[in-house]
């Protein structure tokens, strides 16, 4: 157990190592000089020259990836060259919308997902199997920014201009701590807008992974000691069944916590993702650097959690 | 070299063992399934030998070892006289020719997205051998000359039953015209009823082509009456050689005599007569298998030299030449092997003394 | 088919004698999918989507109207609004007084060009790389199978972003991204289905007649993906046409000259409150694409793979 998570943490490592450099490397492709772009259209050749120095992007490139890494390892991502915020401060700011969209928008996809997944397993081929599986490929055929351009468009213009009411603002993010009613209501329409794709997932793993348990043999032999269907499909076959769930959940939370670009730029809820897509507008490398490692990070460790998990959930798993 | 002309296969010393291994950077072998363990015997021209043993005793490891399709660990096979064991894909690439295999599963043993005319007809593009009108009508030929419909040269194994698709099987084998055909299990994965089809049909193809068969099968009866000799297998090593008759009648091996009496008898009054030893406890791990005689576990006649001292494969006082045993209290003719010895207790871990166990029946080693 | 020249010979009782040619799995597969009536609508929604796609300037010269035309007179209204669905613009204009209709059949050519082309790139990259690394294990399976986990856990939307970015946005730079996120995924099955099938008795078999690697690999083991690479490559299809058009949504898609469904949704968003054409249209078009293509996926698995029926059929025994 302890020799797996060694190498699953160092292969974890390995990759941060490889996105860090990917990223790195990659901006320096761009044709473009950060120092102009800092400096602005009129500067000065001194100026550029003063700041290039000033950011070390006159040092040879090993030097200035070491220098980077250094920083890291101390906890230091840079600061951005768009408006000179530290990275780490920057994203410290941003994670609170990020967090509040994943967590909440994955315990309704978690709780619709595999709810209907269930119910849907267990009466398969009936005409409530038939139905969801209609909403199942219409759900995961829905681009994420589509669903939430028509949840504005119903809530905030359909609905609105016919009844006079906003039920649900559509963009900005009231902190929880500031307000959870504003905060709640805020959240609603970006939590749906997330869900939609996921919960078709979900239902979809949910079901199969079911149906696959139910026609093993364990299950027969729970069945065969008399034990009615119902507490068979639940004790035995859920938590075997929930396995490749957990395993979907935690890569899926590690992706997002990295910054849901499209749901947070529908609503404009300032997130980690948001501050990626225009920090990538802007060239400003220091913070793309920043995010993009953090949802890597996000994403090595939920791969851990999940292998862990995995041996909790399965009896037929063990870690070796 | 070559001092008996008729021996076609001869393996010396054969030894097969898969490494068990850990880790994933760094790997490192933590321990080795010995599935054959120290295998001598000779496969004569012409003769059908049988093989037996129960599952996971080394059968289809010696197989793949005879046909060149598992490098060895140690020891030797050889083909004609020469040398196969650690030849090269292309060193090997002459012998494919002459020695072919027929596997156990009818199903998994025929690629199911290829028609059977093209799977029949695999050794003629393999070997440049035919093509075209001339390598449909060989194959033609083969699906024939083993009993099926040669106008079903287009269809897809999963329309044929178990029984026509080892047919199809068998014609692969045979389209290179090879001197030895190694049979694992061909039979046990069909209906009784087939089986015997299939069982004549290769004892017809021998007759017909002289072909030399290594027969292998997991109880005695089934190769009964194909087999010249026969040799029984336990936990990588073989324990008793005879031929074919012989071993059914006269078994000096107590586990022979075992696996004759658990075998189906076909002859009431003979089944009534014998006695059925009840072979206890699961047949050990081989990756550790117990010291000196493997079967002293299990073994009803098993003394303290049985846990000490391997017992040699050699012809017994008394005995034809070409009856080898081994082990150090063969039965006697008539002997009753009742429940008791080693075999009666749980089977002591093999690192400890089991001697203080051992309450044989004579006791007297 | 006569069959004079073949003795009549003993024949094998139980088999009977017609449909000597033998029913390729491919055509019991296809019978089954002719019969799956969701599978062809979307198949024929998908030919339809195709031929619009390529008789698009047909459409412009029907109309008069080209794709990147302004039509300031008739196109918006005198507060500079766009006109909704008429006999002059079928669809509406957009924002800048563009034929909506003429722009949405050009967006279905980005759409499915980027679509399949990166499906296709992905698809035999992915093949390959899996039948490669299961095919031959050892060290070359670590190494790769290593790289489809780097592949695989990197935060690749973000990624992505940034890719577009630094390099500038073009359809081959679109394509190949998406190409480039997709492979690993399709090479992980594949180099599963790998592993699997080297197991198989027929594969010793055809190493027991001597044959080469190669030919084993193409021979024996490839036309045992094709069944599955189908199926995801065409559930691939609609993924990469979604992660085109989001690309394209966020401002780091195709060149913003060329109309695509996802820069037209973007430019949308702050208008359709006045115009709801605008953002009904292209999302409608997006989504009936890729529910098409879902759906097909569907239908080809459950065409290729009866096991899923096999699945619901003993459930519906086992149901007390
Ligand atoms: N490729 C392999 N890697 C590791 N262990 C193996 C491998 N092939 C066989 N073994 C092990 O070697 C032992 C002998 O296997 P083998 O298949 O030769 O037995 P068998 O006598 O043919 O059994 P059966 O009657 O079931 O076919 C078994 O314990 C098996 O688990
Ligand atoms: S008597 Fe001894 S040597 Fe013979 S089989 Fe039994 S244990 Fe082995
Ligand atoms: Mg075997």
């Amino acid at each position: 157990m302890i020799r797996f998570l060694i190498r699953r943490v160092v292969f974890g490592v390995f990759v941060l190592w490889l996105v860090s450099l990917g990223t790195f490397l990659l901006f320096f492709v761009v044709p473009g000089d950060p120092a102009r772009s800092i400096a602005g259209r009129q500067a000065t050749p001194e100026t550029i020259a003063l700041i290039r120095e000033r950011l070390g992007l006159d040092e040879p490139l090993a030097v200035q990836y070491w220098t980077f890494l250094k920083n890291l390892f101390r906890g230091d991502l840079g600061y951005s060259y768009y408006n000179n915020q530290p990275v780490t401060a920057l994203i410290a700011e941003r994670i609170g919308p990020t967090a509040s969209l994943v967590i909440g928008g994955a315990l309704l996809w978690l709780v619709i997902g595999v709810g209907v997944g269930i119910l849907s397993a267990t009466h398969a081929r009936s005409l409530l199997d038939r139905v969801t599986a209609g909403f199942v490929v219409a759900g995961i055929s829905m681009p994420t920014f589509v669903v939430g351009l028509m949840l504005l468009f119903v809530f905030n213009y359909l609905l609105s201009t016919v009844l006079g009411i906003t039920f649900f603002p559509g963009g900005q993010y009231t902190p929880l701590e500031e307000d959870p009613a504003d905060w709640l209501r805020h959240m609603i329409l970006p939590w749906i807008t997330l869900c939609t794709v996921q919960a078709a997932i979900y239902t979809r793993l949910t079901r199969g992974s079911l149906l696959e348990v139910l026609g093993e043999d364990y299950i027969r032999t729970a069945r065969a000691k008399g034990d009615g269907n119902r507490r068979v499909v639940v004790v035995h076959g859920l938590r075997a069944a929930l396995t490749p769930v957990v395993t979907q959940l935690g890569v899926d939370v590690g992706y997002m916590l990295g910054g849901v670009v499209v749901t947070e730029s529908v609503f404009g809820l300032g997130g980690v993702g948001q501050a990626a897509l225009q920090a990538i507008v802007n060239l400003d490398r220091p913070v793309v650097m920043g995010v993009v490692l953090l949802a890597a990070f996000f994403v090595v460790l939920a791969s851990i959690v999940v292998d862990i998990a995995y041996s909790f959930l399965d009896p037929r798993v063990r870690l070796s | 070299m070559s001092t008996d002309g008729d021996v076609l296969v001869r393996v010396e010393g054969v030894e097969k063992h898969f490494p068990v291994k850990k880790g994933v950077f760094f790997q490192h072998e933590v321990g080795r399934v010995r599935a054959v363990d120290g295998v001598d015997l000779e496969i004569r021209q012409g003769e059908t030998l049988g093989i037996v043993g129960e599952s996971g005793c080394g059968k289809s490891t010696l197989a793949r070892c005879i046909a060149g399709l598992l490098p060895v660990t140690a020891g030797q096979v050889s083909f004609e006289d020469e040398p196969i064991s650690g030849l090269s894909r292309s060193g090997m690439r002459p012998f494919r020719r002459q020695i072919q295999m027929i596997f156990q599963d009818p199903y998994g043993s025929l690629n199911p997205r290829r028609r059977v005319g093209s799977i029949i007809g695999d050794p003629f593009d393999i070997h440049r051998l035919a093509a075209g009108a001339e390598r449909k009508r060989r194959v033609q030929e083969l699906m024939e000359l083993v009993g099926l419909r040669p106008e079903h040269y287009n269809r897809f194994p999963s329309e044929f039953s178990g029984g026509q698709r080892q047919r199809i099987g068998i014609a692969r084998a045979l389209a290179l015209r090879p001197k030895l055909v190694v049979c694992d299990e061909p039979v046990s994965a069909l209906d009784v009823s087939i089986q015997a089809q299939i069982v004549n049909l290769l004892a017809d193809l021998q007759a017909e082509l002289g072909i030399t068969y290594v027969f292998i099968a997991h109880d005695l009866s089934v190769v009964r009456h194909v087999s010249t000799r026969v040799g029984v297998m336990y936990l990588g090593k073989i324990v008793e050689m005879a031929e074919g008759e012989r071993l059914y009648t006269r078994p000096q091996h107590p586990y022979s005599a075992a696996l004759l009496s658990a075998g189906s008898v076909a002859d009431p009054d003979e089944a009534a007569r014998r006695e059925r030893i009840i072979l206890t406890g699961d047949v050990p791990s081989p990756i550790a298998p117990p010291p000196a005689c493997r079967f002293h576990p299990r073994c009803p006649k098993a003394q303290h030299i049985c846990t000490t001292t391997e017992p040699p494969l050699e012809v017994k006082p008394g005995e034809p030449a070409d009856h080898v045993t081994a082990c150090h209290f063969p039965v006697r003719p008539g002997e009753r092997l009742g429940q008791t010895g080693l075999g009666a207790e749980p089977p002591p871990p093999s690192t400890g003394e089991p001697t203080a166990e051992s309450g044989g029946e004579g006791g007297t080693a | 088919m006569s069959v004079t020249d073949l003795a009549a010979e003993p024949m094998p009782a139980g088999l009977e004698p017609e449909s000597i040619e033998g029913r390729s799995p491919w055509r019991l597969a296809w019978s089954r999918l002719v019969r799956d009536r969701v599978a062809i609508a979307s198949l024929i929604v998908i030919l339809l989507m195709v031929a619009a796609a390529l008789a698009a300037p047909l459409f412009a010269a029907l109309t008069g109207h080209s794709p990147t035309d302004q039509y300031r007179e008739t196109g918006l209204t005198d507060q500079g609004i766009p006109v909704g669905p008429g006999a002059e613009f079928w669809l509406g204009t957009d924002s800048l007084g563009r034929d909506l209709f003429v722009r949405t059949v050009y967006g279905a050519r980005i759409s499915l060009l980027v679509g399949v082309v990166a499906t296709l790139l992905a698809t035999f990259a992915g093949v390959v790389i899996g039948l490669v690394a299961g095919y031959f294990g050892g060290i070359v399976d670590t190494i790769l199978a290593r790289a489809i986990d780097v592949v695989l856990s990197f935060p690749y939307l973000i990624f992505a972003m940034a890719l577009v970015s630094v390099i500038g946005p073009s359809l081959v730079m679109t394509t190949l991204v998406i190409a480039f996120f997709s492979w690993a995924s399709i090479a992980r099955i594949v180099r599963g289905q790998t592993l699997a099938i080297k197991e198989k008795e027929y594969i010793e078999a055809a190493r027991s007649l001597g044959a080469s690697p190669m030919r084993i690999m193409f021979v024996d083991v490839l036309p045992n993906l094709v069944a599955p690479v189908i199926v995801l490559a065409t559930l691939l299809v609609p993924t990469a046409i979604v992660f085109e058009a989001t690309l394209s949504w966020l401002g780091l898609g195709v060149d913003v000259r060329i109309p695509s469904w996802g820069a037209m949704l973007a430019e949308s968003q702050s208008f359709f409150r006045v115009a709801w054409w605008y953002l009904i249209f292209p999302a409608g078009a997006l989504l009936l694409t890729t529910l098409a293509f879902n759906l097909l996926g569907d239908g080809v698995r459950d065409a290729l793979d009866p096991r899923s029926e096999r699945l619901f059929a003993t459930r519906r025994k086992g149901k007390p």
